[in-house]
């Protein structure tokens, strides 16, 4: 009897369930949720193409022309003699183009060495947040070098191939917050021909840049490339920079201090021959300035 | 037994009222779309979103929006870039939404099909901040098939976004919104 008239009394209260669970819907939207979206890709991990000279992560977008003028100036070391190594630069020029959402391309000529480089870089991996389905992003760079520059003994039995070096580098970065990002960079040099027979045509170096942000339009960037060691003459150390990216519409500035001279992997990986422990370093800058070619498909029609 | 009477009354008008509450329609869309324009003489800034999220509820006049802030495509690649991660700063606040009601339902027949002026009023969530706004439009009701088209400004300066002095002959200070959806019933 007692079950009975409980049962009856929930038959009754059925309807009153009905309006509870209506007037939890405070949010229409609720109804629709979960078509909400595409993937969340983490964008902006870097402001700029390069952390200081390794690629960042960042692929210029498609549809974008990023030319970039770059500059390392000669050793703060002579001081005013030659203004803080203003009298002697070293310049690349560079256009980095994107492709697709995951392909970049890029080719720079620097005058040390008459070096013309190029790249392909691929985006292998995308971090999404914010669930963290894909924690990080992955790309791969491979790239080749030429150098244009006579033979210094035209005499000697000189081969076309003594010009070129082949770079490949894993990128391998997070956007750990809306300001840090860490970035692993393993690279492997060849050269098809070195100076001494003490040198390796192969050289394994091990890349990090790390970039904080320190105002919505200023970066603080650093980056560090280890070559493990018996690969390198006794003269050349580590590359090692620190410097800002600073971001104003439609330009990235990136000054920077740096031990290495060169701008492409070859010189700055294996050539790089002044120590910050002697304050031999070099003041220099990127400077990237974007046109956009083409927009991608849907773009605004006002 | 006039108790039970009453109560009996109060079960069965609750019981039909839950029906009918259950059996109220909405009319909703997944890619409704809104286009902005802050363009300056020196600058066009437009935007497209084609993924907007919105739900009519016929019985209340409620409407509501919501639109993923990456989700607005621009012709610059850089300038996107920006939009997201200098002014509106999506990683902080992802959505831009809009909930508010229809203040002349009555006026519109929901069964019969026309063109209706409708006034909604309502809150618009930017950038972390609420703003009461006040937009109207021509409801086309085709059947079960709704389609809503409005165009309202706002200032940037309401939604605490700042735009810094060396851009702020580049961009508007005022931005248009036209918003356009065609609704289905859910």
């Amino acid at each position: 009897m007692f079950m009975k008239s409980v049962g009856f009394l929930l038959i009754l209260l059925l309807p009153f369930t009905y309006l509870s669970a209506q007037e939890d819907t405070s949010s229409l939207l609720s109804s629709i949720e979960g078509g909400d979206s595409g993937p969340n890709y983490t964008t902006a991990s870097f402001k700029s193409n390069r952390i200081i000279n390794l690629h960042s992560i960042e692929n210029t977008a498609p549809g974008v022309l990023d030319f970039t003028i770059s500059h390392r100036f000669g050793s703060v070391k002579n001081g005013v003699y030659d203004i803080f190594g203003l009298d002697a630069a070293q310049m690349r020029l560079g256009f980095d183009f994107g492709l697709s959402d995951r392909l970049a391309v890029g080719v720079g000529r620097s005058n040390n060495q008459k070096i013309i480089d190029g790249y392909a870089k691929y985006k292998v991996l995308r971090q999404r947040n914010p669930k963290g389905e894909m924690p990080v992003s992955l790309s791969v760079v491979l790239g080749m070098g030429i150098s244009t520059q006579r033979f210094s003994d035209p005499n000697r039995n000189n081969l076309f191939s003594s010009r070129l070096y082949y770079n490949s580098q894993l990128l391998l970065a997070r956007k750990f917050s809306e300001g840090f990002t860490l970035q692993l960079t393993p690279t492997w040099i060849h050269r098809n021909l070195v100076a001494t027979s003490a040198e390796t045509n192969d050289v394994i170096a091990f890349g990090v840049g790390a970039r904080q942000k320190i105002t919505k339009r200023l970066s603080l960037n650093a980056e560090f490339i280890y070559v493990l060691p018996d690969q390198l003459g006794s003269q050349y150390t580590n590359s090692a920079s620190i410097g800002v990216d600073i971001e104003t519409g439609g330009h990235v500035f990136q000054l920077h201090f740096t031990n290495s001279q060169g701008m492409n992997e070859k010189t700055f990986v294996t050539e790089t021959s002044d120590k910050w422990s002697d304050f031999a370093v070099h003041f220099g800058f990127n400077l990237s300035r974007v046109f956009t070619l083409w927009s991608p498909a849907g773009a605004s029609q006002w | 037994m006039n108790l039970i009477k009453i109560l009996s009354l109060l079960y069965i008008s609750t019981f039909f009222a839950s029906f009918s509450l259950h059996g109220q329609s909405k009319y909703f869309t997944r890619d409704g779309n809104i286009t902005f324009n802050a363009d300056s003489p020196l600058e066009k800034v437009q935007a497209v979103n084609n993924k907007v999220n919105t739900v009519i509820e016929r019985s209340t006049g409620k409407i509501e929006f919501s639109a993923l802030i990456k989700s607005f495509m621009f012709e610059k690649a850089l300038m996107q870039e920006h939009f997201n991660e200098n002014y509106l700063e999506s990683d902080k606040y992802p959505k831009a939404t809009f909930k508010g009601k229809f203040t002349n339902l009555k006026d519109i027949n929901f069964d019969k099909n026309g063109t209706y002026n409708v006034v909604a009023e309502g809150i618009l969530n930017m950038h972390g901040v609420d703003k009461k706004i006040t937009v109207s439009g021509p409801l086309k009701i085709n059947g079960n098939n709704l389609n809503l088209a409005a165009d309202f400004k706002v200032n940037v300066s309401d939604f605490n976004i700042e735009i810094p002095s060396l851009v702020k002959d580049k961009i508007s200070k005022v931005v248009s919104i036209k918003v356009q959806a065609n609704y289905k019933a859910l």
